[in-house]
């Protein structure tokens, strides 16, 4: 390698301080995204994507039923009442279905949620798609108002036939305080 | 500065100025075991606690204050400084170099160390209390849930890490430029060759946990949300990111330790080390392997089983090397002329209880057996048999081997024996017992258990009493041995010991090897 000085020792440790300064980088340039990129990918924690599915399927598969599940929780300090108005559905893998979730804010002050999505098993995430959720934006709600919140779906017709229940978490979190400053919608 | 060479400068300005190797490291042994002394009465307050269920003496949070700094300061303050001291010392004196090749640095990676720490050991009179969520501070409990003091904390992490990568790039720079001539890197001693892995492992992971705790920095004060769900984060991260670090940090701690009794256990066997150039190679196995071991550590977090299944066999494949080790340690001894003396005794009972310890990780690493040991005492009593019999148990030797050479007298052999065997018994009776409730389901961090470990639980913490009270009994032998030992002017204190450190005057001039030595 090129010289960077002429007292070898300091070569050395100038090497290493770059070699330092890239660890520091590895973490936020590799690390951070590779994760997200690989748990998108691998539908690793039951991430799910927080893009609208826009493919089609091809037909309906009428010959199975895929029992789906609905699951609310609060997040810690949350004081919503939020949950499913169905929490549980029947459906043909293919098919287009919806529901709706109920959200009140009970507090006098307006606030802002946003839903975090997580689906069990984790091999099922890659065969859940979400036409049109609520999780994919911020929820804003007057104090002591109420709202429905749409969810549409379809469960793929590639879904392992071993895969008989779905379940399809939210977990609700108070955003209101970071809602100013950019925040990625899941 | 001409005039300097022949001795060093008298006063305080001495120690603050200093840029001498001997000098530095004899600061860093005192410094680390300071904070040995710190980490160990937070220890001893964590036993009394836990001496009887119920709660006793203090209130939980501070009780989880006392594990956190704990396991912060035995590690960052105690352990880690001590084996820098050690190669500050050991290494321009093993190849044959006058200093370390950055003196001036060193001087600096050393005293940002001290406020460091006292900046830590302040948030303990914050309002809201020190840092509470453990030495691996996982996310959300160190960022959402944490106490103004998570900002001190992050601050003395950058700081500390910002002192090990300089001590690391400085034994690098060291070990590769001032070697005297014909002192190849087949020819070094293996504690320099540990060290000299152990360096590198330094300068990559310790940029990692910086990039760590900036992250909860950005999330605590910044709004981010990398580890934060609400925001699109996850926690999980964390515990990637952190055990990327955390992991080769083990081997961080351990491979000094296997390069000190690869030093001793020679010279008390008189026998050249059986197997020198396997440990060179099982050393650099170890090194890479613990960079895709991980996630041993988050087998509970949901990742995939064939996650599961590679994190557990790559796991496992590290006890092939270590056995390397261990086999070669004992072929050394074997049909040696061996005799017994403190650093010996100090090895052999690192050797021991450091085996009983890798058998444990092997049990730990078996992926759904770990669903039961997770969280519990099991892991406790695992990580201390090779943090402590590992680790501080070789730097116990390694100062009863060295100190002699250093400030050339003898320490009391009676004392330093008594010393082991109180260390050797206190520390079993101490972690022992630790396996049993582990394996019945005794959770760890908790300040208070259920009735049936009561007895066990109390055996523990006489044990750690014990075990604790041994470490006075060291130092008064070392400040003995420094006021008032017996004389040594045999430049080769141990008979059966090998080195160029053994060719100087004893005790070791202030300059050494100001000329290189020929190396054979």
């Amino acid at each position: 390698m090129r010289k960077l000085s002429n007292n070898p020792a300091i070569d050395t440790a100038t090497k290493l301080v770059v070699v330092a300064v890239m660890m520091f980088a590895f973490v936020f340039v590799v690390m951070v995204p590779l994760y997200n990129v690989l748990c998108d990918a691998l539908g690793i924690n039951g991430k799910t994507s927080g893009q609208a599915y826009t493919s089609v399927q091809a037909g309906v598969d009428e010959s199975r039923l895929v029992t789906v599940q609905f699951v609310a929780t609060n997040n810690q300090g949350m004081p919503w009442e939020f949950g499913p108005t169905t929490t549980v559905m029947q459906v043909h893998p293919g098919a287009v279905n919806e529901t709706v979730f109920l959200a009140s804010n009970p507090l006098p002050r307006a606030m802002i949620a946003q839903a975090i999505p997580s689906v069990s098993p984790s091999r099922a995430v890659a065969y859940f798609h979400k036409t049109e959720c609520f999780c994919f934006n911020q929820q804003p709600l007057e104090g002591g108002a109420e709202a429905e919140l749409p969810l549409q779906y379809i469960v793929d017709r590639d879904l392992p036939a071993d895969i008989k229940t779905i379940t399809l978490s939210y977990t609700i979190f108070d955003v209101t305080d970071m809602a100013n400053g950019t925040v990625a919608a899941r | 500065m001409g005039d300097h060479h022949h001795g060093p400068a008298k006063g305080l300005s001495r120690w603050l100025f200093t840029t001498n190797h001997k000098d530095i490291g004899t600061m860093y042994l005192w410094f680390s075991f300071a904070m040995f002394i710190l980490g160990g009465t937070f220890a001893m307050i964590i036993r009394a606690e836990l001496f009887q269920p119920g709660l006793q003496l203090v209130e939980p949070a501070f009780f989880n204050q006392m594990t956190t700094l704990h396991g912060l300061v035995m590690v960052f303050g105690a352990i880690m400084p001590s084996f820098v001291g050690l190669a500050n010392w050991l290494i321009p004196m093993m190849i044959g170099a006058p200093d370390m090749a950055l003196p001036r640095m060193n001087n600096w990676s050393f005293w940002i160390l001290p406020p460091t720490f006292l900046l830590l050991a302040s948030t303990l009179f914050m309002e809201g209390g020190a840092p509470a969520a453990g030495w691996t501070f996982y996310a959300p409990l160190s960022t959402t849930y944490a106490g103004p003091s998570v900002t001190y904390f992050i601050f003395c992490i950058h700081v500390l890490g910002l002192s090990s990568i300089m001590g690391s790039i400085n034994i690098i720079a060291t070990v590769m430029n001032m070697r005297a001539p014909g002192m190849t890197y087949m020819k070094m001693p293996l504690f320099v060759w540990t060290w000299l892995i152990t360096a590198f492992l330094l300068v990559a992971v310790m940029p990692v946990l910086a990039g760590c705790v900036t992250m909860m920095l950005m999330d605590v004060h910044f709004g981010t949300s990398f580890f934060s769900a609400a925001g699109g984060g996850d926690p999980v991260l964390f515990q990637h990111v952190f055990w990327f670090f955390g992991h080769p940090e083990v081997y961080i701690i351990i491979l000094p330790a296997f390069g000190v009794v690869s030093q001793i256990i020679p010279a008390f066997s008189r026998k050249p080390l059986f197997g020198y150039d396997s440990m060179v190679y099982a050393t650099a196995s170890i090194a890479f392997l613990s960079f895709i071991v991980w996630a041993h550590h988050m087998y509970t977090v949901g990742i995939p089983v064939a996650g599961e299944l590679f994190f557990m066999y790559a796991t496992m494949l590290i006890a092939v090397p270590t056995g390397v080790k261990v086999f070669n340690w004992v072929t050394t001894m074997w049909r040696g002329s061996l005799s017994f003396e403190t650093p010996m005794l100090f090895s052999i009972g690192f050797l021991v209880l450091f085996t009983i310890g890798g058998f444990t990780g092997l049990m730990l690493s078996i992926a759904p057996a770990d669903f039961q040991y997770h969280d519990t005492y099991f892991v406790v009593a695992h990580f201390h048999y090779v943090m402590v019999a590992g680790a501080v148990f070789s730097m116990s030797a390694a100062i009863y081997f060295w100190l002699p050479k250093w400030c050339g007298r003898m320490y009391n052999e009676t004392m330093g024996k008594t010393h082991f065997w109180i260390s050797f018994i206190g520390f079993n009776v101490t972690f022992f017992p630790q396996h049993f409730v582990g394996l019945a389901g005794m959770p760890r961090r908790i300040p208070d258990y259920a009735l049936q470990f009561a007895d066990f639980n109390m055996i523990s913490s006489i044990g750690a009493f014990v075990y604790g009270l041994s470490q006075i009994l060291f130092l008064y032998n070392v400040i003995a041995t420094i006021v008032a030992g017996k004389p040594v002017s045999d430049p080769k204190v141990w008979d059966g010991a090998e080195g160029l450190e053994w060719t100087i005057p004893t005790p070791a001039p202030y300059h050494t090897f100001e000329t290189p030595p020929a190396v054979r």
